[in-house]
């Protein structure tokens, strides 16, 4: 397959392997946080880590849209479902995150709950044309990547005069969650989480560009390598960012350049700031409330808005005491560090988010990882356990 | 003359297959049912056995080992590129026959319909149904027809039965792989699945992927024959290889190690999955089987499948090894090893 083998191609795989294995300095250890779920995905899918040598630990970040969505958005989406006449459209991986009592949109949904999966935004919106007896909402997640397409959504409504349609807004921005870990008391106090660089974000890159990055490099003497999400691009960015610790360089360099530009799209760019405007603060799961982190739609499109067309309650709900998702999406725990792992949360019976989506730290690390575990109970392959 | 009088005595009206559709009353066990098995099943299927019209088929046993499977079938879209769920439901259940190393021999088929389903659709299937099983050789022997109120069905479920008859001393069964063992699949892998998902109406993407469904029986004479040894044969139905491979590896309590760049999987069916955000390892095939046996045996297996229509793109997929955990592991292009865990619930799409 064009633009795909070429990057998954294991003799040049070998190659990179085998300069990591010389340029890598044995006498230290190299701790690098790749951002997002599709880099955390390709390095479980294609077993990279059996190609690094064991000095070099990759910390799985927050980048998973699913992930990070706190219990009471879902919750809330939940609600939007019960109002009488209401279809909600909703990604796939969203449909199975619990929330209270075991409850879960799937779950909705086989109780009656008109609730669709959709592939885009834009399939919503057909859905509104098509049913123009109901409401239709969007329950728009992700971050810069997805948010434009959900732009375009809105501006089509609009042209189209679909007063049927609306958004769940839950857009939220990479910078901030970067900031965010880098001031956490975890990285900058306690030496939790050692962190000498990051793995930067590939699609999200394509819309903002890399120069946003440049502040964590320079504020926060951190490397950051730009990567695409096949296997050889992140073995690509973590040699460079080998070589710019053993340099002792903090830079932004892009190992991306196939589809980053230093200004990103633009267009994306006017288009989302046409139609979005900043919250004053959003609760990320796993970091809490990080302010200036997440959009809202602009009152200007106002109509459109679910949360103003619609009663509903902001409601906040604690994770599940023996979750560790918080800690692990922080990098400060890994999956296997938590009790649950692979015992009571498996993917069938996900107790948190990271073991709901395919991009999830837990979720890779059980689909892909398992027979590395040193828990007997969490190593063993019984189709009984998840059920 | 009034046009009343001109009517033959006895006269009934026949199907309306073009315009007409499923009425209750085709399953109310009255006139307008008998007219339906009678105008649409028996005249597609028939045979010695439903020409007598008893509400089961009477035949001779065989001497031997007997096999028996039943599958439901309930896909959508009903028609997709390469099939329907007409020929599906009869190449389901002849595989799920075949698998044991079996000769299947009969089918009874019996069908859920919807009030409103257009006949027409359903001459569509049952004509797919009767071909596939005239092509195949195993007769439609025995059937039943339900209708439920509208809003109750999703136009037609169809649930096919299969008898069988294993030859001697074949022992085939997912308990049998054994360390050492090779791994064999007929040829590429996903297709029916990504074909069927293309056509989905909210998912319609263009290609030129057909559907493998196809009636593996004689393929499956043809391996035994050169090959009566083969430990396990399976169709990675629902769930794709790599659940096929866990469910064996379960039931025979050791584990398998594959090899990525050994997997026949389309060009095309590799992309959909691509930017679907799917793993071809978990989707579904309908014309394809995996057989497990010796390593000695493996070669001249392959060799014969190779000379089948059905066996051109067979390749040997990877080995069993010693488990205690029995996992699927997969060494990736890239050198690095991995889980080829069971599915979770449904293949979902990614998002980013």
């Amino acid at each position: 397959m064009k633009y795909i083998d070429e990057f998954r191609e294991g003799r040049l795989a070998r190659q990179i392997a085998a300069n990591i294995m010389i340029e890598a300095d044995s006498r230290r250890h190299y701790h690098f946080m790749e951002f997002c779920g599709g880099h955390t995905h390709a390095i479980s899918r294609f077993g990279i880590v059996d190609l690094l040598p064991g000095n070099v630990h990759m910390i799985h970040g927050p980048g998973c849209p699913v992930c990070i969505l706190p219990i009471g958005r879902v919750e809330t989406a939940i609600q939007l479902t019960q109002i009488p006449k209401v279809i909600l459209c909703s990604y796939g991986d969203l449909l199975r995150i619990p929330v209270r009592n075991g409850m879960s949109l799937i779950k909705a949904k086989a109780q009656g709950a008109d609730v669709r999966m959709v592939y885009s935004c834009i399939d919503a919106l057909k859905i509104a044309q098509d049913n123009p007896q109901h409401q239709v909402v969007f329950f728009a997640i992700g971050f810069e990547t997805t948010t434009p397409p959900t732009a375009v959504a809105i501006q089509q409504a609009r042209m189209l005069g679909l007063n049927n349609f609306s958004v769940f807004c839950n857009h939220v921005l990479t910078p901030s969650a970067i900031s965010h870990i880098l001031q956490s008391p975890e990285v900058r106090e306690f030496g939790l989480v050692q962190l000498d660089g990051f793995v930067g974000p590939a699609h999200v890159s394509v819309v903002i560009g890399s120069r946003p990055y440049e502040y964590f490099a320079e504020e926060f003497q951190k490397s950051v390598v730009i990567a695409g999400f096949e296997p050889l691009d992140v073995m690509q960015a973590i040699l460079m960012l080998i070589r710019q610790v053993n340099s002792g360089r903090a830079e932004v360099e892009n190992e991306f350049t196939r589809a980053v530009m230093p200004d990103g799209n633009l267009k994306a760019q006017s288009l989302v700031a046409e139609v979005f405007e900043l919250r004053r603060n959003f609760e990320w799961r796993g970091l809490g409330w990080v302010p200036y982190s997440a959009l809202k739609i602009k009152s200007t499109y106002g109509d459109f808005d679910a949360e103003r067309r619609f009663p509903i309650a902001e409601c906040s709900i604690d994770d599940n005491k023996a979750c560790e998702c918080g800690a692990i999406l922080r990098g400060v725990k890994q999956p296997r560090d938590c009790k649950i792992f692979g015992t009571v949360c498996t993917p069938e019976n996900p107790i948190g988010s990271c073991m709901v989506s395919s991009e999830g730290a837990c979720a890779a690390y059980y689909r892909y990882g398992r027979f590395r575990a040193n828990n007997p109970m969490t190593a063993e392959n019984s189709c009984q356990q998840s059920i | 003359m009034s046009a009343i009088n001109i009517v033959k005595p006895g006269y009934s009206r026949k199907l309306d297959l073009k315009h007409g559709c499923i009425e209750m009353t085709h399953g109310g066990g009255g006139r307008a049912m008998a007219q339906l098995i009678q105008q649409m099943f028996i005249a597609a299927f028939d045979n010695e056995y439903l020409r007598l019209m008893n509400d089961q088929a009477c035949f001779r046993t065989a001497n031997g080992r007997m096999v028996m499977s039943t599958d439901s079938h309930v896909v959508t879209p009903l028609f997709f590129p390469g099939g329907d769920i007409g020929c599906l439901s009869v190449h389901g259940t002849i595989n799920d026959i075949a698998m044991a190393g079996a000769r299947p021999c009969y089918l009874a088929a019996s069908f859920i319909l919807e009030e409103g389903f257009p006949l027409s659709d359903l001459k569509r299937i049952v004509d797919s149904m009767a071909r596939a099983a005239q092509t195949a050789g195993v007769p439609v022997v025995t059937g039943d027809t339900k209708v439920v109120e509208k809003g109750s069905g999703d136009g037609v479920f169809i649930t096919t039965t299969g008898l069988g008859v294993v030859p001697d001393g074949i022992d085939i069964s997912g308990t049998n792989a054994r360390p050492g063992d090779k791994i064999v699949v007929s040829g590429t892998l996903g297709d029916h699945g990504i074909a069927v998902m293309a056509f989905r109406e909210n998912l319609s993407f263009q290609t030129t992927i057909a559907s493998d469904t196809a009636a593996l029986h004689e393929l499956v004479a043809d391996m035994v024959a050169a090959v009566p040894d083969i430990h396990v044969l399976r169709d990675p139905t629902r769930g794709g290889i790599a659940t096929a491979l866990n469910e064996i590896a379960q039931q025979s309590s050791v584990g398998m190690m594959l090899y990525e760049n050994q997997l026949p999987i389309r060009q095309e069916v590799n992309a959909a999955c691509e930017f679907l955000g799917l793993d071809p390892l978990y989707i579904a095939n309908e014309g394809k089987l995996v057989a497990i046996c010796c390593a000695e045996d493996a070669e001249n297996m392959l060799g014969v499948m190779h000379a089948h229509p059905l066996g051109r793109n067979a390749a040997i997929i990877g080995e069993v090894i010693e488990d205690d955990h029995c996992f699927v592991q997969m060494q990736t292009s890239l050198g690095g090893n991995r889980v080829v865990d069971w599915l979770s619930g449904e293949q979902l799409p990614r998002i980013c």
